[in-house]
């Protein structure tokens, strides 16, 4: 789960990590009285959305008046950011945040990820700041400097000097960093994050290294031991049919074809809409129906899948392991009457109870195409959903 | 021969008296796995499924010989349990659990690789060798004793392989999930080695999918030491960037990690690729020679 730049704030300064005093409001009134509580006479004004690119999108502006602080909260409040990284619609502005403007000297970067090919939690830093980090490790992957954090001691402050000294930083400074450093690893596995980045990291005219940005990743699967990180959730910046399937344990992912697909399993749910794609067809929808799929969960796939427009055909293949073809066939004649399917519905069940499932669907008297084999069902349903296109 | 575990593997459950455990035991036992007992903290001295039940592992294989358990405890608990496996001198750890939170697994991955105990999973349907034992969650019925390995990043895609196999009427010596955790217990490669130097092991299935570089390691792996045939399907042509399919580790991040990318790389070490998951069991009579 991502965090907004605001959360992220808050819980770096928690942590004792270098930010500017900032807060986030919803109308212009409060924009203007913001600026009043910060004091000084320049501020930072973000639109908080979960995408990147915000500031040539025109989400980020640097404001010398109170006037100029409403005037962008009046723009952004409540309206929708395009970027780069969203799609054409935009994410919807969920707070505006007023921050107290720091001077800067010099702009680095500095990133922290699971590195999945060495298993460990890997540091990133460049000179480079400010700009798409992708694009510095494309283009000049030298200008990147990496520094690997071992599992049972944490981050050593030596480890931070060394990558501020190649940085070109001051004795000072270099300190600085190295607080930053290890705090910043500190707080990685303190609050079990999949990615933080600070982008630009700067070192201001005063000299000091602070924290511009916060981008902050988190692992879904250790909400368990916060459930204080989970409750910082915003539901506005999800796709809502994906934000419905999770609520049903249902593996949801919306794409931009004709063919529905539920399926048991990720992997095999990548491998039918690949099956499709090979067929001349394309998948609207990755869903994995889980193992343990239930006939509700089997009828609330469905209702989620058919609330895509484009959907022209629905392909079901289920290999039973734990689950059986008989409970998702109950489950598939049960969606069917209830929600009312008006595109054809191809069915493919192999494993588990198959054979008992394929009777039921047959005997339910409803217009469903059985397949007898993965092509055939992948076949059939592109077949259909061209026909009905 | 088989690799991992055949019909003399002594077999120990965590989270033994659990709705999982008890499920799964039942469907190994019936199998004919030697499952020799199992672990739930505070039902020791009981007896589950005809079998002791044991407070602690060191325990158990003190008491039964185990070398090898199966975990079937919620993810929140899978980190300890797998250490405490590990130190009860357990040699082949199988973790079936999804949902463990990455860090956990970064630890305890640091600490298998320097006692050398072996972990399979988490997030994976298990290990079978076919006729001989069976630690997990697969179907039966479906496999066959026979002549092909099966390593996979996903449990209903190895069912798909190992049906394939089994209708072919070549089986399987051994097949693995490796699990779609970004941080797995044992990567393709830790297998591809086992299988190579497997003799009833002579032909390799392995399936991938997006994210990581786990493929790509294996290609290079495989170019250079596997002389057996492999065929490979990588799944996740059609998925797109920056989303997790469904697996934790499934995620196509900074443009890295894609399905092209990874069927080049297998390409290149001269594995047979397909593109299609029906044609798994149609390549491999192709590069076998089987028909």
């Amino acid at each position: 789960m991502n965090l907004h730049e605001y959360q992220a704030k808050e819980l770096f300064a928690q942590h004792g990590l270098p930010v500017s005093r900032g807060i986030a409001v919803d109308t212009a009134a409060q924009a203007e009285a913001a600026t009043r509580e910060l004091g000084g006479d320049r501020w930072v004004c973000k639109a908080q959305v979960h995408a990147g690119g915000r500031g040539k999108a025109g989400g980020v502006r640097l404001a010398d008046s109170v006037e100029a602080v409403r005037a962008f909260a009046d723009q952004w409040a409540g309206q929708r950011l395009v970027t780069v990284q969203t799609d054409a619609d935009g994410q919807p502005v969920s707070k505006i945040y007023v921050e107290a403007c720091v001077d800067i000297a010099q702009e680095l970067y500095l990133g922290m990820v699971i590195d999945r090919a060495t298993q460990r939690v890997v540091v990133m830093a460049s000179a480079e700041g400010g700009v798409e980090i992708e694009t510095v490790a494309e283009e000049t992957p030298e200008k990147i400097l990496r520094a690997t954090i071992d599992p049972a001691l944490g981050a050593q402050p030596y480890q931070g000097r060394e990558m501020a000294f190649a940085l070109g930083l001051s004795s000072g400074q270099a300190r600085e960093f190295a607080d930053v450093f290890v705090k910043l690893s500190r707080f990685f596995h303190a609050l079990d994050c999949s990615l933080v980045e600070i982008n630009p990291l700067v070192v201001t005219q005063a000299g000091h290294i602070h924290c511009l940005d916060a981008k902050v990743n988190l692992d879904n699967n250790a909400f368990y031991r916060h459930p204080d990180l989970a409750a910082l959730k915003d539901p506005s910046q999800e796709d809502e049919r994906e934000a419905q399937a999770a609520e049903f344990g249902l593996n949801y992912v919306a794409l931009d074809g004709n063919i529905g697909c539920m399926v048991n399993g990720a992997g095999l749910a990548m491998g039918t809409m690949d099956l499709a794609k090979l067929y001349g067809g394309n998948p609207a929808n990755f869903l994995d129906v889980g193992g343990g799929a239930t006939k509700e969960a089997v009828s609330q796939a469905f209702r989620i899948i058919l609330s895509d427009a484009n959907v022209k055909a629905v392909l079901i293949n289920i290999f039973g392991g734990i689950v059986s073809c008989a409970t998702i066939a109950d489950g598939i004649i049960g969606a069917v009457a209830e929600v009312g399917v008006e595109v054809p519905v191809v069915v493919r069940f192999e494993g588990n109870n198959a054979e008992v499932g394929r009777r039921k669907l047959a005997a339910s008297g409803l217009d469903i195409v059985a397949a007898n084999s993965l092509a055939d069902a992948a076949q059939k349903a592109v077949q259909a959903a061209g026909a009905g296109a | 021969m088989s690799v991992l575990v055949n019909r003399d593997t002594r077999v120990i459950c965590q989270g033994f008296t659990g709705s999982q455990g008890t499920l799964h035991c039942e469907q190994a036992i019936a199998y004919g796995t030697q499952l020799v007992g199992g672990v739930t903290p505070g039902k020791g001295g009981a007896t589950h499924l005809e079998r002791p039940v044991f407070d602690t592992v060191r325990a158990a294989v003190e008491a039964t010989g185990a070398t090898a358990s199966v975990i079937y405890v919620p993810a929140a608990f899978c980190k300890d349990s797998i250490l405490e496996a590990m130190n009860a001198g357990i040699e082949l750890i199988v973790c079936i659990t999804e949902g463990i939170p990455t860090l956990d697994m970064l630890a305890v991955k640091a600490r298998l690789d320097e006692t050398g105990a072996r972990l399979i999973g988490p997030n994976c349907p298990g290990v079978i060798t076919p006729g001989e034992c069976k630690i997990g969650i697969m179907p039966a019925d479906i496999h066959l004793p026979g002549r092909v390995g099966v390593v996979s990043r996903s449990g209903t895609l190895t069912y798909e392989a190992v049906k394939q196999t089994t209708d072919k009427g070549y089986g399987q010596s051994t097949c693995v999930g490796i699990g779609g955790d970004p941080i797995p217990g044992s990567h393709f490669i830790d297998i591809l080695t086992l299988f190579e130097g497997d003799p009833a092991t002579e032909a390799i299935v392995m399936v991938g999918e997006i994210g990581g570089t786990a493929e790509e390691e294996a290609a290079d792996y495989i170019k250079a030491h596997v002389t057996k045939p492999v065929v490979a399907y990588i799944a996740g042509v059609t998925a797109p960037a920056g989303k997790r399919m469904g697996h934790a580790g499934a995620i196509i991040a900074g443009g890295k990690g894609t399905a092209a990318e990874k069927f080049a790389a297998l390409d290149a070490a001269g594995v047979r690729t397909v593109k299609s998951l029906a044609e798994i069991g149609d390549a491999l009579g192709e590069v076998t020679g089987w028909g």
